[in-house]
């Protein structure tokens, strides 16, 4: 339904979103691993959980609502219908609700719209689009990034329904939610994907790699991992033109190039994005891309060194190495742009860094939850397993909401006692420094969490026309 | 007094598209704050304007042919037709997603966009309902011989400058005072939805065309 004024959440600049009210919901999408792997056809549903955030509220910390989807869709990312990016100056539609949110299932290819009101703890479910729809339409399966453009919503996918490439974007129409169809009109040589987002002030859009279906759902494969055979590139993209403008190869030892995180800041033109693992070293890192004079550019801004460790300790496929990985596999940046938060699978730990200066991060905090080794408590729940993975942040930048399971098939391999799923929240300090929320701890049972999403939106979810 | 009144309608309706952030002072807000330059929201009135210009010509050019070339009364009866199916259309199709251009546009580029908008907005058509009770149009029904065709290109050519020139004189002073005192957060509380009044508007405008 059209409102009378713009959606109270939109904000015309990342600046002004960054005064916006604390957030009392967060929403997070679960999933069951048996079923999702289809070791089982019966389990618990894949679910949207709503958990009270708020610090005054008798039920802080607590699942106060629960909307069931069905079984193995193994529920992954998801966005909302619609966001700050609608008060853009060339496709206006400031009069759209935040209302609605995209969900894909990364296993089933089923995407589910869910309405969010008139009760946001207890939302509903509208509509349903079938693989089949989505295949017919665009070519494409697994469909994983939602977000909510200035003229409609912008979606990507991992792969083709046969499970090979090429992944690609795709768009939904704003209000119908049908399928509009693939977004490419010349994709050059890219063929795999993970991520997508935008620099909207420049009319360029970036897209990252990770697997096609058949390299990433049996697990991770270690012949293709060592043979540098998973995503090492990023994509710059014509965002008008919709053509591919060039390929930023950061060498194939820097296996699986995933989570983009744009200057939310429109005049600007750099961004951030976390690679999982180096094949030389064991170490993960972070690369900043930018333009000058001379065209696009990336270059490697922090690096986390593996850890050594005792094999005992570590599940087969690392016993050899004698050491855990880092494995960066989500980041997220401030709305101001200042800061920089980075979750290391591998070791649990967490760590905030100054990106004031995007070519030279400061480390400015760091917490331990859960890792391979280190198992890293939580003061209201002791030891963990999983390790800090989905990032999440408020507008104000003060509040951390995180994870720990990165994808159904990965788990067994890096937790072999199976992921057990958990939610945290962590303070993070205006001027740097990072401190873990006593008080709130939500555990899942026989399900595992994955991306968290804020009421009225986050550090992930809108984007800006203006500065 | 029935000779004022479509003249001040039409420059109402000008200054209500140069306050209306969706036909373009917000646009040219926008590339003056990618920029940081003052100049760059000056430099995009024109081509908006240009465009918003353009869209409403061809409406008066139909007009005016339509007056001339099929009589006045076939003009009411397609021209109010046409205007009440087009703002039912609005008033009862979903949103319409404008695609056209990107934030990195070229003066051409903003006087497509500008033209596309103030089209797909249907500001031309507002105006029909008045055009046809400006004195060139009303003698053609009422005398035998009508006006000349220099006449009519002179009414259409008084319309469209004027309706232009009071976009302009709004949307410029608007744009600046939000480009460097206001600042966007006004968007947040003044941009008032009126995309079904102004559907529902254009509507009973084309019908009191019909039955007039």
């Amino acid at each position: 339904m059209a409102l009378w004024k713009p959606d109270p959440s939109f904000y015309p600049s990342a600046r002004l979103a960054s005064q916006a009210p604390p957030e009392r919901l967060a929403y997070v999408v679960t999933f069951d691993p048996q079923t999702a792997l289809g070791h089982s056809k019966t389990g618990k549903a894949d679910s949207l959980v709503v958990v009270d955030v708020d610090a005054s509220s008798a039920s802080y910390g607590k699942i106060v609502g629960r909307l069931e989807l069905g079984v193995g869709n193994e529920l992954h990312h998801f966005g909302w219908n619609a966001c700050s990016a609608a008060l853009c100056p060339y496709a206006p539609h400031p009069h759209v609700e935040r209302r609605y949110f995209i969900i894909p299932g990364l296993r089933s290819s089923r995407i589910f719209v869910v309405d969010t009101k008139p009760d946001p703890r207890n939302p509903t479910l509208v509509r349903t689009i079938e693989p089949e729809e989505v295949a017919a339409r665009t070519g494409y399966s697994r469909p994983h990034t939602v977000h909510c453009g200035p003229d409609a919503i912008y979606m990507n996918a991992l792969g083709a329904p046969s499970g090979e490439g090429p992944g690609g974007v795709f768009l939904l129409d704003h209000d119908s939610f049908d399928v509009l169809g693939r977004w490419e009109v010349e994709r050059g040589p890219q063929y795999l994907a993970y991520d997508f987002w935008w620099h909207l002030g420049h009319d360029v859009a970036v897209t990252s790699e990770w697997g096609t279906p058949n390299m990433v759902e049996n697990g991770v494969n270690p012949d293709l991992l060592l043979g540098g055979r998973y995503g090492h590139a990023l994509h710059i993209w014509d965002l008008r033109k919709r053509r591919h403008l060039q390929t930023l190869d950061l060498g194939a030892e820097q296996q699986m190039v995933l989570e983009l995180r744009p200057s939310h800041d429109p005049t600007k033109v750099y961004g951030f994005v976390g690679v999982v693992v180096s094949t030389r070293d064991l170490s993960a890192s972070v690369w900043t891309w930018y333009r000058d004079d001379k065209g696009w550019q990336i270059r490697k801004v922090i690096e986390v060194p593996a850890e050594p460790a005792d094999p005992a300790q570590l599940p087969p496929a690392l016993k050899p190495f004698k050491a855990v990985p880092p494995l960066i596999t989500d980041i997220n940046l401030s709305l101001d742009d200042r800061f920089l938060y980075v979750s290391c699978w591998g070791t649990g730990e967490f760590q905030q860094y100054d990106v004031s200066d995007p070519f030279n991060p400061k480390l400015t905090g760091s917490v331990r939850l859960g890792g391979i080794v280190s198992r890293a408590p939580h003061p209201k729940a002791g030891a963990l397993n999983g390790g800090a993975q989905m990032v999440e942040l408020s507008r104000d930048g003060r509040r951390v909401y995180l994870t720990n399971s990165l994808y159904a098939a990965w788990d067994e391999q890096f937790y072999p006692d199976g992921v057990r799923g958990w939610m945290t929240k962590i303070d993070a300090n205006p001027n740097g420094g990072l401190s873990v929320d006593k008080d709130f701890f939500v555990g899942f049972e026989g399900e595992r969490p994955h991306q968290v999403r804020l009421e009225g939106g986050d550090a992930s979810s809108d984007s800006y026309c203006y500065p | 007094m029935t000779a004022t009144w479509p003249w001040l309608a039409i420059a109402a309706m000008g200054a209500y598209h140069g306050l209306n952030p969706a036909m373009g002072w917000l646009f040219a807000v926008s590339l003056g704050l990618q920029e940081r330059s003052r100049k760059k929201v000056a430099g995009a009135m024109l081509p908006i304007a240009a465009g918003h210009l353009a869209s409403i010509t061809l409406i008066v050019a139909l007009v005016g042919w339509g007056a001339t070339e099929i009589g006045p009364r076939t003009l009411q009866l397609v021209g109010g037709s046409a205007v009440a199916a087009f703002g039912a259309f609005r008033l009862f199709s979903s949103r319409l997603h404008y695609r056209w251009v990107g934030m990195r546009v070229s003066s051409w580029d903003l006087v497509v966009w500008s033209f596309l908008m103030a089209s797909a907005h249907g500001a031309g058509l507002m105006l029909f309902p008045v055009l046809i009770n400006l004195p060139v149009c009303t003698t053609v029904a009422s005398s035998s011989i009508g006006p000349s065709a220099e006449a009519i290109a002179q009414t259409a050519l008084w319309v469209v400058l004027l309706h232009t020139g009071a976009m302009l004189a709004v949307m410029i002073p608007v744009a600046i005072a939000v480009y460097d005192w206001i600042g966007l957060g006004i968007l947040r509380k003044a941009w008032i939805n009126v995309d079904k009044l102004w559907a529902a508007t254009l509507m009973g405008a084309g019908v009191l065309v019909l039955v007039a």
